[in-house]
């Protein structure tokens, strides 16, 4: 398709938009062509492409990178559906390095050593979109505010353990709640509270919502942890270890997707849980010690 | 098949011609149909089962993933109900995903995908390549009068080849199709629910409208 100078590129609209396709949808963690070939056909709605789960990241230990292009450009070649990857935090040239690959979002994540305990990245300056972490309003509005397209909440990854993932939509949403209940001359403080821009702690207050879209992530295992987290608010989830460290991926994966489109309908959810397989086997949170909790990078 | 796709005659076939519009909610935008319609003054409902086909006068179906779309359309029987109801003259209006949906012959779709159908064209999905290539680009729609359509592309589809018996509502400068209309039917690959212009909304709108009273 020959550009024209009346197409305009990487907009917000259009940056925020690809975002608001997917929702209602499951992204899931793949870290070879074959795995990205089995999530597109149990209806994933994107694929994260990455060179080890969350689950093996914090296993094996050591500084975790940006994938290898050979792997991210395999996974591109191999699925029609959007693919995404990660950066370190801070790490512009990850994201340049990224956006050059032509990857359809990418990731800024804790998930990942971070790069820069200052700063995160420049977001604006990307035609390519970019979603990022947080555990409560103001990270997310900070986020935002340089240019994040989506949010999702962290949870905690690799764990196949629910309860951060819980915590953190639990505390956006009541966040956001709060804003919306209060008078216009408490905006004020309550952007000082929230560490976050006033323009956007005032469009949050009057809209009742983020202005980009909300996915939750980090210890989503089961179609059920899936829909609890739709029923929570979340607009669709990101599924991580939870399926390729499974028993039987193909149908674990299907099942929660089946789950996020069917979240409020108890019968759907019980029926695709039969018969599962193993869950991931997992880890509780309350057994990390701090400094293994992904969720504390950012900031 | 009952039913012509054809023109606005009232079909006695398919029922009701009036109820509330459905938006198919299995994945994708779809609240954000459902506001534009309620903002036209229409009543609208989701739709996710076969068993809420029955009551709906025309149908939306939002952008998203049209590969999950078609999968959870078939797995939970929607597919069929809908197909039944498209061959017996609802209007349906797909925006991107949806337009997808509603074609009868898929390019570059995932392995085994299938399309609801209805509209006689060949439509490629994700037609210009990645997200970086999304865009945003006034478009005249002839049909709609002045001013343009501000449109909105995210990895959008084309119509590829157009069939006989559908009719081009608007090209891109270099000619590629990117609104059909055929009967009742009616495709976008681009997202007006995602812009304050409903022009689209309204145009489908008439159409139940004038199915319902027999024009």
């Amino acid at each position: 398709m020959s550009e024209s100078t009346t197409h305009e590129f990487g907009s917000n609209r259009v940056k925020r938009g690809l975002a608001e396709m997917l929702k209602g949808g499951v992204i899931m963690d793949v870290v070879t062509a074959e795995q990205a070939r089995i999530a597109e056909d149990a209806g994933a709605v994107a694929v994260m492409a990455l060179e080890r789960v969350p689950a093996d990241i914090r296993s094996q230990g050591g500084v975790a990178r940006m994938s290898d292009p050979d792997l991210i450009e395999a996974i591109i070649a191999e699925v029609s559906i959007p693919v995404m990857a990660k950066a370190r935090i801070g790490h512009f040239v990850e994201a340049q390095v990224l956006q050059a690959l032509n990857v359809d979002y990418i990731d800024e994540s804790e998930v990942l050593s971070p790069a820069d305990y200052v700063n995160h990245i420049d977001k604006w300056d990307y035609t390519v979109p970019f979603v990022c972490g947080a555990t409560n309003l103001g990270e997310a509005l900070r986020r935002i505010n340089e240019g994040a397209a989506m949010i999702r909440s962290k949870g905690e990854a690799g764990t196949g353990d629910v309860s951060e993932a819980t915590k953190h939509i639990r505390k956006i949403k009541s966040e956001i709640a709060a804003l919306s209940s209060m008078s216009k001359d408490e905006l004020y403080v309550a952007a000082k509270e929230l560490q976050a821009p006033y323009d956007l702690v005032v469009e949050v207050a009057e809209t009742g919502k983020l202005p980009v879209v909300l996915f939750t992530a980090g210890g989503v295992a089961t179609p059920a942890d899936a829909a609890m987290m739709m029923q929570l608010g979340a607009d669709g989830v990101f599924v991580g270890s939870g399926i390729f460290k499974s028993g039987n991926p193909a149908q674990r994966a299907a099942a929660v997707v089946k789950a996020t489109t069917f979240y409020d309908d108890p019968s759907v959810i019980a029926e695709v849980s039969r018969g599962l397989g193993e869950a991931m086997v997992g880890i509780n949170v309350a057994d990390l010690a701090a400094p293994h909790r992904l969720a504390e990078r950012g900031w | 098949m009952a039913g012509s796709r054809e023109g606005y005659g009232a079909d006695a076939a398919d029922t009701p011609l009036d109820g509330p519009v459905g938006v198919l909610a299995l994945q994708g935008d779809f609240r954000e149909h459902v506001n534009v319609l309620t903002t036209l003054g229409a009543d609208a409902v989701l739709v996710r089962r076969p068993d809420e086909v029955a009551a709906i006068s025309g149908l939306v179906i939002p952008g998203g993933e049209s590969s999950v779309m078609d999968k959870l359309s078939r797995a939970f029987g929607v597919a069929d109900a809908l197909k039944q109801r498209i061959a017996g003259g609802m209007p349906v209006y797909g925006t991107c995903a949806g337009l997808i949906m509603l074609a009868d012959r898929i390019v570059d779709g995932i392995r085994g995908q299938q399309s609801l159908g209805g509209l006689d064209v060949a439509v490629r999905r994700n037609a210009f390549g990645a997200q970086t290539e999304s865009f945003e680009a006034d478009l005249d729609v002839p049909v709609l009068g002045e001013p343009p359509m501000h449109a909105v592309f995210i990895r959008a589809p084309v119509v590829a080849e157009l069939g006989d018996r559908a009719t081009a509502l608007a090209t891109l400068e270099n000619g590629t199709v990117v609104a059909v209309e055929q009967g009742n039917l009616i495709g976008t690959s681009f997202h007006p629910e995602m812009t304050a212009d409903y022009r689209f909304h309204q145009y489908f709108l008439d159409k139940i409208v004038a199915r319902s009273s027999g024009l």
